[in-house]
């Protein structure tokens, strides 16, 4: 008798789209692409600033102004606070165990530190910014 | 005891025969306390003999009866009746090449398992005879649940980073090397370092999780290669250091 094993290989391009698990997990990785966005929209901001003078940053500032760019900023701030957010610090226990003696600290315990100490940092930021 | 037919679509493939694979129906009078292998055992032993599955133990320890059932990587010996409707598709582990019916190749994962290097490694010399390794329930519990895994390969039918790319060394591999690591009387990390660092080690891994939401034995695979991953992280770190190790 001979061995001929069949071999099924996922398509690389639609492999995520018939599994309901793989398709929250590219949900969450398609966040890339606003980190991208979000990244040349600094080293334009940066680019405009280098330059030295007021227009070229008035200029950015009112690009920023439309309501297409603000609909984009609304949509990545919910898109990130809901679902990355909430999503990630979900997982943090799974990175960060924390085992006191013999008993483990519970996941929730973790995820609440997360929040805690992500709205303490927001609020540094907001009371450096002069927001509060 | 009631009874409920169940429509079972099993993927068949007989290397000999057929040239791809195929589904085949049978109609199953079922107990509601049947197991998905149970199932498979009255088509075996009643409708057609030539169906070729692997099971042994039938109590979720030997870990060899691993299938998909309706698309989902399952024990089929802890996968019951009573949750599945009347219709369910029975296949082979997902991403492993197909050897005959519901049997897998696992040639692959037996090396990748191997590469671990799952035993404990000792540099100091052994102690005497008359002495054991004293290890505090404390440290036990920092690695006990990744003792739990009895190889079924249901996190690699789930993983599509091992499906998409197999030379991912994959969940069940890099649990079982972290689980040594973890071991207080274990020596051997270092050793261990090449299924850490490797470019198909750990940083292969992009955290789908899939693994660890399949696993029957709750052994929280990805837990273990994000751990190995911070791990691998400070130690990078640790390097970098001015005076740190080489």
């Amino acid at each position: 008798m001979s061995r001929q094993p069949f071999v099924r290989p996922l398509p690389k391009a639609s492999w995520y789209f018939g599994n309901a698990r793989y398709r929250r997990y590219m949900l969450r990785e398609v966040t890339c692409l606003l980190v991208g966005f979000y990244c040349f929209l600094m080293l334009w901001a940066l680019a405009a600033l280098a330059g030295g003078s007021a227009e070229r940053w008035d200029a950015f500032l009112a690009s920023q102004q439309n309501t297409a760019m603000l609909v984009v900023h609304a949509a990545a701030l919910v898109y990130y606070l809901v679902y990355m957010t909430f999503d990630w610090f979900k997982l943090a226990p799974k990175a960060m165990p924390f085992q006191l003696g013999e008993k483990k600290l519970p996941d929730r315990i973790i995820v609440i530190a997360h929040y805690a100490a992500w709205a303490i940092v927001t609020l540094s930021i907001f009371w450096l910014a002069g927001v509060l | 005891m009631s009874t409920r037919e169940l429509q079972l679509e099993v993927l068949r493939y007989d290397p000999e025969q057929d040239s791809e694979p195929h589904f085949q129906s049978y109609t199953v009078p079922c107990r509601e306390d049947w197991a998905i292998l149970d199932a498979l055992n009255y088509v075996k032993e009643n409708l057609d003999t030539t169906l070729s599955y692997r099971w042994s133990c039938h109590m979720m320890v030997c870990g060899s009866c691993g299938m998909m059932v309706n698309g989902e990587p399952s024990l089929t010996c802890k996968t019951f009746v009573r949750d599945l409707p009347d219709r369910v598709r029975i296949e082979p582990l997902a991403h492993f090449p197909i050897e005959r019916d519901l049997v897998v190749v696992l040639d692959d994962v037996m090396e990748k398992l191997q590469r671990a290097q799952p035993w404990i490694i000792r540099h100091d010399d052994p102690p005497p005879a008359d002495q054991e390794h004293i290890q505090s329930r404390a440290a036990l519990y920092k690695f006990k649940q990744y003792t739990m895994c009895v190889n079924c390969m249901c996190c690699y039918a789930a993983c599509p980073q091992y499906g998409l790319d197999p030379s991912f060394i994959g969940p069940a591999a890099l649990a079982l090397a972290h689980r040594y690591n973890r071991d207080s009387r274990d020596q051997g990390k270092a050793d261990r370092l090449d299924i850490l660092a490797d470019y198909h080690g750990v940083w292969d891994c992009s955290f789908v999780g899939a693994c660890s939401e399949v696993c029957p034995k709750s052994v929280d695979p990805a837990a273990a290669i994000q751990q190995m991953k911070v791990d691998g992280a400070i130690e990078w770190w640790k390097q970098k250091l001015p005076g740190g190790k080489r």
